[in-house]
Formats: structure tokens, sequence, C-alpha cells
């Protein structure tokens, strides 16, 4: 219940109990006060009174200037490209677990993570970030530190990880460096599917190909979620290395992908996927060779950038 | 005299029971002729549905339903809302829901839809539903960004748009401005691109855009009344509580933490989900610009910002089975938010005081008038 109904209720029974023996003697000798007085609370009795909003803030008539606050001399603005964002002073020591920089860190943790293990049937991410802390490293970058939780998103099983990572800083800004060991990942036994998806699509006589997964509705058709799956893990690639504090990766869709004649044992295919850039609200479009066999694991062979197409973005001739 | 003293005690005690009484949660128990409906808020809805499921919400329900045109959108589109309560002769204090600010998040109309449904369905039966309705209006924006979310519709090369659809200026060729950077709010200091080519575009200037001017004149109309204001989007799993400038905190921002981290709780229990509650500079990232700002700065107290499932492996594009789930635990977070509201207002010392006043005089006038 909430408190101001349990307050409601401390208080008017405390009240109502002193008022009633009140009124006992009231009803007798003031009969005539007490008849104007309902009369009076009768007409009293409109809009409820609002409690005092203390302190609402700075009242702002949106025909004036808005109350701003001068940017402080710890934020500095920093350009890339054409897009502005504001890198602050990270916060050194003790890692918020629910802040960006724990969260940041701990997504860049599961692209790794994804590098390492994944496959069409393994599809790792992290859940949540238990502790951890950060540490400058003079000229060089910064080193965290975390503990996470993290699930293996096919079979349900989580795991515990521990995990270092380094982001460089400078120019040439080149990818984080990542190490981690998990408990209790290994217990999503995949073998058995792997093999058989192997198996099924290793003969180039045919070859898959499919797109936009998951389409509008974020359905993904059954025989297509290994390749979506496939699709996450070769993104994590991109991602890994492409990350740094001020970005947070996530796949939002592959939008096509082709199956290739498998060569060396390894399936390939030709994948376009989508990468949602969180801070930058981007939608950045990635071209990738792919292989993988149960025994080798997903390699990305080669990674292209696709331009953004501006003259796309004109109306279509719809009307509604 | 001890007759008369249990007399008048009873009557106030019972007072209170009818005051403060929680009517049960109704659990959701469909039955046969519902299974219909049930399916419509498990799909996504185009513009058009949406637009003809406002006009049955007013058919089936004229007696707590109307609409309000307030704006227009780039395009000439009405921007449309649901007025929902029950009518009174005074002004009431209301709430305001928008969703869709950002086109591609499908999952917020369909929520601002069930929400819509959801309290229809249940203030005739649901005691604290029905007083929140007498006491309160809830003003509701199924889709502020029109013209977004129609072209988010229009193919799958279109799906992930964000932005509104005005066209760049000064010799910038692309379409479309955050409107959720466009407002009144420490408008384009940080969080934003200047570029119109970006995502977080701010615009050529704030409240250039019609879809943020029409939000920002009906709430300045209605400030004085409205005591929460939810900005549904997604995706992520966050509840963010003004304000996006690192610098400036909410004079209450440990009231807005303790009812978000409230409604965090309520969204667990309902299918176990983590909402992480926080301002957006703590827990995603600084913007600028944005209308739970907005809302904040003009003096509404509670301001929040939703942002529903899920964590990154569907993003955008969550599957229709996971409707439902994550409508139903959002409702629980915005009933915790708006329970909250509505008790601060409603409960307060004064009002109590004054109606157990009322409720002994008329024990006492009784009484008065059964003796001999």
């Amino acid at each position: 219940m909430p408190i101001y109904t349990q307050l409601a209720f401390l208080r008017t029974t405390q009240s109502s109990l002193a008022l009633v023996f009140c009124s006992q003697i009231l009803v007798w000798s003031m009969g005539w006060t007490l008849f104007i007085l309902l009369v009076v609370l009768t007409v009293v009795h409109g809009n409820p009174t609002m409690t005092v909003r203390t302190g609402s803030g700075p009242t702002v008539g949106f025909d004036q200037h808005p109350n701003s606050v001068p940017l402080g001399e710890d934020i500095q603005t920093t350009t890339e490209g054409e897009s502005e964002v504001v890198e602050e002073v990270m916060t050194t020591g003790v890692l918020n677990p629910s802040h960006y920089p724990a969260r940041r860190a701990a997504t860049v943790v599961q692209h790794y993570l994804n590098t390492r293990y994944g496959s069409p049937y393994r599809w790792i991410f992290f859940s949540t970030v238990h502790s951890g802390s950060s540490e400058d490293v003079a000229e060089m970058g910064r080193k965290y530190q975390l503990e996470l939780t993290v699930q293996e998103m096919i079979s349900n099983v989580s795991g515990q990880c521990s995990a270092e990572l380094f982001f460089p800083e400078g120019e040439g800004q080149s990818a984080p460096q990542v190490q981690a060991s998990c408990e209790g990942l290994h217990q999503s036994n995949t073998t058995a599917q792997e093999e058989a998806f192997y198996q099924q699509h290793r003969a180039s006589n045919n070859l898959v190909s499919g797109n936009n997964i998951p389409d509008s509705y974020g359905h993904v058709e059954p025989s297509m979620k290994p390749f979506w799956q496939l699709g996450g893990v070769a993104s994590s690639f991109i991602m890994l290395r492409e990350s740094n504090e001020s970005t947070l990766y996530n796949m939002a869709q592959v939008a096509n992908f082709t199956q290739l004649e498998t060569e060396k044992d390894q399936l390939r295919f030709n994948y376009h996927v989508l990468l949602h850039e969180m801070i930058s609200q981007e939608i950045i479009h990635w071209k990738l060779l792919v292989t993988w066999s149960p025994e080798q694991g997903v390699q990305v062979l080669q990674t292209e950038l696709q331009p953004k197409c501006h003259h796309c973005e004109a109306p279509p001739n719809t009307t509604n | 005299m001890m007759m008369l003293g249990l007399g008048s005690v009873g009557l106030v005690l019972l007072s209170l029971a009818v005051q403060s009484g929680h009517g049960a949660q109704d659990s959701a128990v469909w039955s046969r002729e519902e299974t219909t409906e049930r399916n419509y808020y498990t799909r996504y809805h185009n513009m058009s549905e949406i637009t003809a499921w406002m006009e049955q919400m007013k058919r089936e329900n004229p007696d707590v339903v109307s609409s309000m045109v307030y704006g227009q959108t780039y395009e000439r589109r009405n921007i449309t809302l649901l007025k929902i309560g029950l009518s009174s002769t005074g002004r009431k204090k209301a709430i305001w829901m928008d969703c869709g600010i950002h086109a591609r998040e499908w999952i917020a109309p369909a929520f601002c839809q069930y929400f819509v449904r959801e309290i229809l369905r249940t203030y005739k039966t649901d005691t604290k539903v029905n007083e929140m309705m007498k006491n309160l209006d809830f003003y509701i924006t199924p889709v502020l960004n029109v013209d977004g979310y129609i072209y988010s519709w229009h193919n799958e090369s279109t799906r992930l748009w964000r932005k509104s659809r005005s066209p760049g200026t000064g010799g910038c060729t692309c379409y479309g401005t955050d409107l959720n950077r466009n407002f009144y709010a420490n408008w384009g200091m940080v969080g934003v691109s200047t570029d119109c080519c970006f995502e977080t575009y701010c615009g050529t200037k704030a409240l250039s855009e019609s879809e943020a001017w029409a939000v920002t004149d009906m709430l300045g109309k209605m400030r004085e009344d409205i005591l929460a204001f939810l900005t549904i989007h997604s995706y992520g799993q966050l509840i963010l509580v003004p304000y996006g400038h690192p610098n400036i905190s909410a004079p209450n921002y440990d009231e807005l933490m303790e009812v978000g981290l409230g409604a965090a709780k309520a969204i667990k229990a309902v299918h176990g989900m983590d909402y992480t509650v926080g301002t957006s500079p703590d827990v995603l990232y600084a913007n600028s610009g944005s209308s739970r700002d907005f809302a904040r700065l003009i003096g509404i107290p509670l301001s929040f910002t939703f942002e529903l499932r899920d964590k990154g492996e569907h993003g955008f594009e969550l599957p229709e089975d996971q409707i439902q789930p994550t409508c139903e635990e959002a409702y629980a977070g915005a009933q915790h938010i708006i329970t909250y509201t509505h008790d601060k207002a409603f409960y307060s010392y004064a009002a109590t005081v004054r109606a157990t006043l009322w409720t002994t005089l008329l024990a006492a006038w009784v009484s008065s008038a059964t003796l001999p």
C-alpha cells in the first residue's frame, strides 16, 4: 500500500476518534453550529487539494530561454566526423553495475565471448553486471575488471564470468582487448545440433539464402534461426573491433545472407547485417564474408562498411 | 452515551474502508467473446488500424473516452490523443502518456493501445482503477510521430526509421529530425547531432518540428493539472528519470528514483524482467531536448521515459509473441507510478480530515435525530 494511503489511515484514525468524543458534547450544545458547518463543507468540498510541489525546478516559460547550466569544466565536447559526442570523464575506481560504463564494458565482453564461443547454436548475451572497477593507464587507455552473468540464448544456460578489458586511447584507436573466463556456459551441449546443421548444408547442391531476419514483426522462420544466430555471432567480430567506451552495439537485423560454395570443409556465407549503435542511434550497414564449421568455429574473413544511402530517404509515393 | 460513541466510531471506520479500499486487481480472465479482441492486442498495427481503433474505443465507451486532435505532423496528418476518464463538473488532474515518438519502436504504440484497453476493461470492476478514472483524466497519444511510423511500415528497408519526416534544410539533403532532441529543454547541448543526416539530429532550432510543438503546446495549456508524464520507447529495459544533461539534477531526484525503482520492482514481479532505473546520463547516455526533460522543467513532478523490451537480441523488431508479456509488465510499472501520483494528490491530509469531519458530523446528526 503506498505510503500516502498508510499515512491517511493513521492520521484519520487518530483524528477521527478525538473528533468523535468532542462531537458528543457539541451535539448537545451547538446544534445550529453543526448545521452551518455541514453546509459550509458541502460548498467547500470541491477539488481535493494538491500537496505543495516543493521545489518544482526552474520554472521555464517556453517562450523564454530555458534555464541552462553552462557546461562544467569537466565536460569535453569532441567532434567525431559530423556528429558531436560529449565524452565525460569516466569514473575510475569502483563501478556502479547499473551505470553505463559497466554496461558498455559488459556488452564488449559479450561480443568477445561470441567471437570465441559463438556458433549457429550458441549466441551469448550479458544479463547482469555484479561488480566492476576501472583504472586509468597513464596515456595508454583504461582498464576494466568486471564480474557479470551472461546467458546463452538458445539453451537458456547462464554463466558467471570474470573479465578484464583494456580500451586503448589515442590516434588510430584500435580494438579493445578482452580476456574472460566463464563458468557454466559449457553446459549447453550443442555438438549434435551443430553437426546435423553442418552436414545438412555442407553439400553445395542446395545453397541457402534469406533476408530480413527478423522481419518487421520480429518474426524469424524456424529454418532461418541458425542463420540469424550465425549472423549475430559474425557481427560480434565487427562489434568487438569497433567498440570503445562511447559505443554500445547490437545487431539489429540480418538484411540478407547468401550461402556460397563450401570451401576447405567450411560453410561460407556472404552476410549483409545492420548494426544498431545505441549512443548515436545509427544503423550501420556491414557486409561480411563468414565461414563456419563445428571444428573451426566462426571466422570472419572480410568486412566491408556500407555507406549510408541518403537518397534512399526521399518520401515514397504513398498517401495515407 | 456508549451506544452513540460506538455508532459514530463504526460509521467513521466504515467511511475509511470505503474511501481507501483497494479493489482486488482483476486477473486476466478471458471470456470466449474476448478471444478475437485478445488476438488484436498481440499484433502490431499500422496507422490506419490504430486510427480505426481509436474510433472504436470512443464508440464503445462514449461516456469515458473522447479524442482530441492537438497538432499536425510535417506531412499534415493529425496528431490525436484519447482522453479517458469519468466525466466530472470540475477541472480534473491529468496523467499524460505518449507512445511512438520514435517510429521504429513499434512496441510503444502497442503498449499505449494495451494500456487504454486495460483501463477500459477494468474501471467498472476494479475499485482502484475506478477511483483513478473518477479523479483523473488520462491523456494518451498512441502514435506521436505519425509520419515516421507510417514510413516505417512502408517496406522492409524503412522499418528502422527513427525521426520525423521533415526534409533537411540549408543544403542538407537527408530527412527527419529526432523529435526527442527537439524540445525546449537544454536544446542542442549534449547528445545531439547538428547534421540532418544523423539519427539524433536536433533540428534547426528547438521546436522546429510541428510534432514537438504540438506536445509543448498541450503540456503548456495543461501544466497545472498534469501530475505525471510518461513517454514510451524501446529498447533497453530501462526507466529513465530527468534530466538528460549530466550536470543538472531534478529537485525531486530522490522521489523520482524511489518511484522509478518501485515501478521496476512491479515490472519484475510480472515476468521476472530486469529494468534498470536512473538518469539517462547515468545508465544510458547524456542527451538534451527530450520531452521527458521538458515536462519536468515546466513543473510536472513525475516524468519518466520507459524503454521497453528487449536488451538487444531482437532490438526494435520485438517478436509479436512478446507484445503481451511486455505490455503486462509495463502496465504494472506504469500503474505503480500512476497510483503513487494519484494517492499523493488525493490522499493529502487536508482531504482526509475534511472527509472525516464530514462523516463524524453526519454520525452526530444521525444520533441526535434518533435520541428521544
